[in-house]
């Protein structure tokens, strides 16, 4: 059971940094949500702060590639996700064209060069 | 779905076990935060660094459970029927909400909204195990294909959900900043960046809208 869960120091911090953290904006939204407007200039603010923070660990992953997409060359990585974009930009904002289009990109890439 | 089949493989490549991420997709339920603790932890931040950025990233959970409850009360509803309500909200379920509960009549919503929430956990943990197992027995450019599911998926939806020119500044600043920050190596990049071009982003927001009153 133990390697199946990792250690108790890595359950703690999962606790302590993934769970806490994400349950308090919840139970805050439930416990003083009645008097906020949705439209109010903080959120506006709030919500491009959390989109910039997603699209810094999007531009992480990508930069910073963890395992296997490591061996995948940086301009294959950048072309397949420019590709995805491309295209859902061309399907009205598809999304799974999007995704295939990048992924499929990134294959044939891999593929072509061995 | 997409990214959350992603993080199972995200979690193994970054060496994290089975246990951990299926406790992780259950627990923190946000896939964004499940990104950011993964990626940071395996990056070798701490976890006091972790936790700050996955904190200011959850802010957005906010807006999402005061625009959302609102759907579900009804003169009898107390606090506490809400509570486990409120715990499956993220992206996918608030979207459905707003989708699906205007079918349902007032007084079942928050029935309706525990078994959706119970479904959509469900399956993502089936997708988090899957992720995972691929992720371990794929040759490596499979396992490549399925890494690039995470960011391709999110930055798709997070420019889908785009309202604002705000929100498309913040994205596009947020993905330019990251790389020249990371280069000073403090530990909590991804929140100096990401506070630095959402700050700008709401400034040009602020900014337009005063030029145009």
């Amino acid at each position: 059971m133990s390697e199946f869960f990792g250690s108790p120091h890595a359950l703690l911090i999962l606790v302590l940094a993934g769970f806490l953290p994400n349950e308090i904006w919840r139970m805050a939204g439930l416990w003083f949500g009645a008097g906020v407007d949705e439209g109010s200039e903080v959120l506006i603010w709030v919500r491009a702060v959390a989109t910039a923070i997603l699209a810094g660990v999007i531009a992480q992953i990508l930069v910073q590639p963890p395992g296997a997409l490591a061996g995948v060359p940086d301009w294959l990585r950048y072309g397949a996700v420019a590709a995805g974009l491309a295209m859902f930009m061309l399907t009205r904002r598809s999304i799974f064209a999007g995704v295939v289009a990048g992924e499929v990109i990134l294959l044939a890439g891999k593929w072509w060069l061995g | 779905m997409r990214p959350i089949f992603g993080i199972g493989a995200l979690a193994h490549d970054s060496h994290f076990s089975l246990g951990w991420v299926l406790g992780s997709t259950l627990l923190v339920w946000a896939g964004p935060a499940q990104i950011i603790l993964i990626s940071t932890l395996g990056s070798g931040a701490t976890a006091v660094q972790a936790a700050i950025a996955v904190t200011v990233s959850a802010i957005r959970l906010f807006p999402m459970v005061v625009s959302v409850l609102p759907l579900m009360k009804t003169p009898k509803t107390r606090r506490r029927h809400l509570v486990l309500v409120t715990h499956f909200i993220a992206v996918t379920l608030w979207v459905e909400c707003y989708r699906l509960l205007p079918k349902v009549p007032r007084e079942r919503r928050i029935a309706f909204t525990h078994g959706l929430g119970c479904g959509l956990v469900s399956v993502c943990m089936v997708a988090t195990t899957l992720g995972y197992g691929l992720a371990a027995n794929l040759p490596p450019l499979f396992a490549a294909a399925i890494l690039l599911l995470t960011p391709l998926a999110f930055l798709l939806s997070t420019a889908r959900n785009c309202r604002q020119i705000s929100d498309v500044l913040a994205l596009v600043l947020g993905l330019a900043l990251f790389p020249l920050i990371s280069m000073l190596h403090t530990g909590v990049d991804i929140l100096i960046s990401g506070v630095t071009a959402g700050t700008i982003a709401y400034g040009v927001h602020w900014w337009r809208e005063r030029g145009h009153a």
